[in-house]
């Protein structure tokens, strides 16, 4: 990247226009992995739950939080939920899967204990609250992401 | 324990949008400088330092590496925190209670005008669940502003009061970016960044850097007239799924709050804390916190803020020195915390002094809706 010297307040700084390039990979694990696999295949949203506490986490998670026991109990919940809190975020950044302004929500899901955290599609912005019921809308093509939720749309 | 830490000396750069006319090293010396010239201390008499930084901002996989000769650790022994400053003050002053070492500089570093806010925020998220969806800390802010305005019917007016409070404290800290004349109208009429919050219920982008001396009570005596002691340190950490969380809630910070209250034997905090300088990077965050630290019940900082308990004069000032809001930087901003409340305890905090302070609370966070509470009571 280029190195320039800049001019502050008078003052000549030298000023390193620079970015590190380091590619990475990661993995969701082995109970990551299906809960995006069951997205993918099945258009199915997988939980898991805790024999200890009975609740039932979404997405599903290898470990409790609460009582940090393994889980293996895996959990069919709903597609259709509860909004628990939103924002409209106006601020762009070059990461956002689509344009702003972009509605976040976390969502609890029937059958699930806790909330999904995703957007809101197909609303009005007016008719935003909290309490209102929503369903996931999955994308046509699908590929084992969490983005195979297109969003969540209010129920009519 | 057998013997207390204490704090002999603090320096604060002045905060400000843009130090491109230092590099990391020069600023964070600038901070060091101040605490040797107060002691009379040269590097070379340090046991060992402890720093505060993040890689992502310093833009270099291991942002300490550079800072060895202004904290004297060349050929010295260092360590880096990479959370936030007020973990740094933490781990300093277990050095000194371990034994080991008498004597240790502590110090905090960040520029954030040189990287890109938003995207070192989303690369914190996990990568298959959250990140993927663009959020960054003020959209997830803002989804926790919602809910807990909306479980406790807080106000964008109450919210609005905290930027318009330590704005205002600020024009009386010389070392604060933001001194601002706001009125509640200005915040509500500024732009929306993530509903609810707006711009003026954000910090700003900050470069600065602290730093303090830590050693034990003995040698304390020795270094300064008014030491200042340690009296309680708790940290907590809770889950990272923001949707395995009730965002209205901090129980990370009530949990940290009960430890430390008990080290230091606060049973009411109200009549016992003189000053509170807590982290709020975004304006309901500090009604939120206050609610945490045991100042209020849940719910009632709406009220507090109301009341004016929380202003300079009144019975709990709370972010004298102007708050995170009005500019310090990540990492910074939580010894910054550490070291106004010893300002205040020393009776040097200036024209933003509360009268005849004793016992202080500084707090720090880290992460997206303060996911990591440090809580700290400072006595002199």
């Amino acid at each position: 990247m280029a190195t320039v010297t800049e001019k502050l307040e008078g003052m000549d700084v030298w000023i390193y226009h620079g970015r590190i390039y380091i590619p990475n990979t990661y993995a969701a694990g082995a109970v990551g992995s299906q809960f995006l696999i069951a997205l993918r295949d099945k258009k199915k949203i997988m939980g898991m739950r805790c024999p200890t506490c009975n609740r039932v986490y979404v997405p599903a998670r290898s470990v409790c939080k609460d009582c940090f026991g393994q889980l293996d109990e895996w959990v069919e919940v709903s597609d259709k939920g509860t909004l628990l809190t939103y924002t409209v975020c106006n601020q762009p950044n070059p990461v956002q899967p689509v344009e702003p302004p972009i509605v976040y929500g976390i969502i609890q899901l029937d059958g699930a204990d806790n909330g999904i955290v995703h957007m809101l599609g197909e609303v009005d912005l007016e008719q935003l609250r909290i309490g209102m019921r929503v369903q996931a809308v999955f994308k046509e093509k699908r590929e084992a992401s969490i983005l195979d939720i297109k969003y969540f749309k209010p129920l009519a | 324990m057998a013997e207390r830490a204490a704090i002999v000396a603090v320096g604060q750069t002045k905060y400000q949008p843009n130090r491109a006319d230092a590099s990391e090293e020069e600023l964070a010396y600038e901070a060091v400088k101040q605490c040797l010239e107060a002691t009379g201390l040269s590097l070379s008499e340090f046991d060992a330092a402890v720093s505060c930084s993040q890689d992502f901002w310093d833009g270099r996989t291991i942002s300490n590496m550079n800072i060895q000769r202004v904290v004297g650790a060349h050929l010295n022994d260092e360590d880096k925190v990479c959370e936030d400053g007020i973990n740094a003050v933490y781990a300093g002053m277990a050095r000194i209670l371990s034994g080991h070492h008498k004597l240790v500089i502590v110090v905090a570093h960040t520029k954030e005008s040189q990287a890109e806010k938003s995207l070192i925020e989303n690369a914190a998220f996990d990568p298959a669940l959250l990140r993927q969806l663009g959020l960054d800390f003020v959209s997830a802010a803002a989804m926790q502003a919602r809910r807990y305005m909306y479980k406790y019917g807080i106000t964008p007016e109450q919210c609005a009061k905290v930027v318009v409070k330590n704005h205002g404290n600020a024009k009386k800290n010389p070392l604060a970016q933001a001194p601002l004349d706001i009125t509640v109208e200005d915040v509500l009429s500024s732009k929306i960044l993530s509903s609810p919050i707006r711009l003026l219920d954000a910090k700003p982008i900050s470069d600065g850097a602290c730093a303090m001396i830590i050693t034990t009570e003995e040698r304390a005596k020795k270094l300064t007239k008014k030491p200042v002691l340690i009296l309680g340190a708790s940290n907590c950490y809770e889950t990272h799924y923001l949707g395995d969380r009730d965002l209205a809630e901090c129980e990370a910070l009530v949990k940290a709050t009960s430890t430390a209250y008990s080290m230091a034997g606060i049973r009411n905090p109200i009549k016992e804390i003189d000053v509170a300088e807590v982290s709020e990077e975004y304006s309901y965050q500090e009604l939120m916190w206050m609610e945490g630290l045991g100042f209020c019940s849940k719910g009632e900082a709406g009220k507090l803020i109301d009341s004016g308990m929380t202003k300079m004069g009144g019975k709990l000032p709370v972010n004298p020195s102007g708050g995170v809001i009005s500019g310090n930087p990540i990492c910074v901003a939580g010894m910054a915390r550490v070291a106004e409340a010893v300002l205040q305890l020393r009776g040097e905090a200036g024209d933003h002094q509360v009268k005849n302070a004793r016992v202080a609370l500084a707090h720090g966070i880290t992460g997206a809706c303060g996911q990591h509470h440090g809580v700290m009571i400072l006595g002199r």
